[in-house]
């Protein structure tokens, strides 16, 4: 058994592919419904009411993709030069933390919002800075570097949250002080629970996808990704093209930590993030890195999380099947992906 | 900080905490050494310790529990070979997929098979086991050799692995995927075999090593257990410089400092620094040990490459 390159994938070949890699993921999770005593097809209808069947649950998931958004989007800008940016978690909370410094009475309005948006997305820029410099200047690889500073930014929000952030009137509760309604992000709709963190997101998308697709910067980010000894040898500045993706992507990263503080929570606790650094490799890749995509795959993402969270309520099913599946959905797909340009032979 | 040196139980933890490190290291050098690198390694980890602990809670023997946690860290090692051998695909991607999977498969299937527990059940872990004679050695006996029989294991694992590396054929076949694909393909060897089954006995000592967790440290199956430690494990082997006596040293270190922060905490020292600082330690002595290591590592040379018969 060989591999042998497709020439011209059909178009049949590079969308059924994919759609075979989401059916799949659906057989899985029929499976496991069986496997946890539960009707398949109640449990498939009920993740499905449950992410998208009321106003309610509309919002739910539009709320939960916002921070899934930013991750999205800082994965997929860093993996498109092939920069591993596997520490999203902590620039998140590097975001999180100067949403509680500048937004706890530091600042008044107007200035607090942009201020504390502009100083979170340096601070995010600055924590991938250090992985990213150690890997160009002395060749420590990035992918390790960035998840040990997962653990140690998670200590460090713990002792903020235990020691100079800690709120007084917290009942003894690790979390920090409420943020002044000035610093809040407004509702995009008055009455309806969704704050603007939702659309500076799809704005960011929008930059993201500009950047990539019309400028030098975005030709560059590709040509290091797909060949970085050509990239140097056509005399690109590949080191600092790296730098460069590594401000945007770990900026990005952190505004989903000031998002969440400042429009979804209103406070920093150290259950900020159910790890929405790291889900934002399974939207990214989904979205084939592709910054648009990553809005829709957020969207999907989010709404198997919260349906799952229903339907695990109701029929009984642990909630971690929504993990699985979108661990599943992620192996399939890059299977998928990867079969649209080559075909398995015999011999 | 000289009573804590000299006292036999601080370097009794030591090796308490390096021996699922050890265990996890040589997985991973070992899929590195045959040209992949796999960082589903924290999720087999978590999967090892699930399995090993729920196999034994069913009533299997504590050894039938390591070798359940084996053939899990296999299974999913065959999935990572699978996909990143033959296939080709990213290293990266493929193996914090596994990561992702192997974990939520490890907390799906705890929360199935004990839907409404708050406190953790506990099983009967591994006991220590004093060696007779060399235990009654004073200070050296109690530190080193009354310890439960998978501590013993890890360094007789490290061991086994540094002498089939180097001194068998199959040790030089997997050397050779990790270095030079094209001549043991050469040789009549498959380069996909030989690398797809590194990366399953691989996982099956990184699963091994997450069950010591379960099965010797503690005596119950705790989410989010793991801790990074896999990441860490990664780490070691770039700071042993992909060799097994130089990644078990490594190991040895680590924990060193690490026993060495749990006890600076119930010190005057502690008093004073936040214990979140010391709980840092460990995480940044690795990052510090690949900074030192970057210039002097021997990457094996096809590592991450991956390899197609007959392409040049």
């Amino acid at each position: 058994m060989r591999l042998e390159p497709v020439a011209n994938p059909t178009l049949l070949r590079q969308l059924g592919l994919p759609a075979l890699a989401l059916a799949a993921t659906v057989l899985v999770a029929m499976g496991l419904a069986l496997l946890a005593g539960a009707n398949p097809f109640a449990v498939l209808g009920q993740i499905l009411t449950g992410a998208l069947g009321s106003r309610l649950a509309v919002l739910e998931t539009l709320n939960r993709a916002t921070p899934l958004i930013f991750t999205g989007l800082a994965v997929a800008v860093a993996f498109r030069a092939k920069l591993w940016n596997i520490g999203a978690e902590a620039q998140l909370y590097a975001g999180a933390i100067i949403a509680v410094l500048l937004g706890t009475g530091a600042l008044g309005a107007p200035f607090v919002l942009p201020v504390s948006a502009a100083v979170a997305l340096l601070a995010g820029a600055m924590l991938l800075l250090v992985p990213v410099l150690l890997k160009v200047r002395l060749g420590v690889d990035e992918v390790v570097t960035t998840l040990l500073l997962n653990f140690i930014m998670a200590l460090f929000v713990s002792y903020l949250l235990e020691g100079p952030l800690k709120d007084p009137m917290g009942m003894g509760w690790p979390k920090s002080p409420a943020l002044t309604p000035d610093a809040r992000l407004p509702r995009i709709v008055d009455g309806l629970r969704l704050h603007w963190g939702f659309g500076i997101a799809l704005i960011a998308a929008v930059i993201v996808w500009v950047v990539q697709t019309r400028t030098t910067l975005g030709f560059e980010m590709r040509a290091v990704g797909s060949n970085i000894r050509a990239a140097r040898f056509a005399g690109m500045p590949v080191n600092a093209v790296l730098v460069k993706t590594a401000l945007l992507s770990g900026g990005l990263a952190a505004l989903a930590g000031w998002s969440e503080v400042a429009g979804a929570k209103g406070h920093l606790s150290l259950d900020l993030s159910p790890g929405f650094g790291y889900t934002g490799i399974i939207v990214a890749m989904l979205a084939l890195l592709h910054p648009l995509g990553v809005v829709v795959t957020a969207l999907f993402v989010a709404g198997v999380f919260v349906g799952a969270d229903a339907m695990s309520r109701s029929a009984g099913v642990p909630t971690y099947i929504a993990d699985m599946l979108l661990a599943v959905a992620l192996l399939f797909m890059v299977l998928g992906i990867a079969l649209t340009k080559v075909r398995v032979v015999r011999g | 900080m000289i009573e804590i040196l000299i006292s036999a139980s601080f370097w009794a933890a030591v090796l308490r905490i390096a021996s699922p490190l050890i265990f996890a290291t040589m997985g991973e050098l070992i899929c590195e050494r045959a040209g992949v690198l796999n960082l589903g390694i924290e999720g087999i980890m978590v999967i090892g310790a699930f399995a090993g602990w729920m196999a034994v809670y069913l009533g299997l023997p504590l050894w039938g529990g390591v070798a359940v946690a084996f053939c899990a860290g296999a299974l999913f090692g065959l999935l990572h070979g699978v996909l990143v051998v033959p296939f080709g695909l990213s290293q990266h991607v493929v193996g914090l997929g596994v990561t992702m999977l192997a974990t939520a498969t490890a907390y799906f299937a705890y929360r199935l098979a004990l839907p409404q527990v708050t406190t953790p059940p506990k099983i009967v872990p591994f006991q220590s086991w004093e060696v007779p004679v060399l235990s009654d050695i004073p200070l050296l006996g109690p530190a080193l050799f009354a310890q439960t029989p998978l501590t013993y294991a890890a360094f007789a694992c490290a061991g086994l692995v540094a002498f089939v590396l180097y001194r068998t054929p199959l040790g030089l076949a997997v050397r050779a995927a990790g270095e030079n694909p094209a001549a043991l393909e050469a040789q009549g060897v498959s380069v996909t075999g030989v690398r797809v089954g590194a990366v399953m006995v691989g996982s099956g000592l990184m699963a091994v090593g997450g069950s010591f967790l379960t099965l010797s440290a503690f005596s119950s199956f705790f989410f989010e257990m793991v801790n990074g430690r896999g990441w860490i494990c990664i780490a070691l082997v770039v700071f042993g410089a992909w060799r097994p006596g130089k990644a078990v040293l490594g190991a040895l270190l680590f924990a060193g400092f690490d026993a060495l922060q749990i006890r600076l905490q119930q010190t005057p020292i502690g008093a004073v620094v936040p214990y979140q600082l010391f709980l840092m330690l460990p995480y940044v002595l690795s990052i510090l040990a690949l900074v030192a290591m970057s210039r002097r590592a021997q990457v094996p040379a096809a590592l991450m490459v991956p390899y197609a018969k007959g392409e040049r």
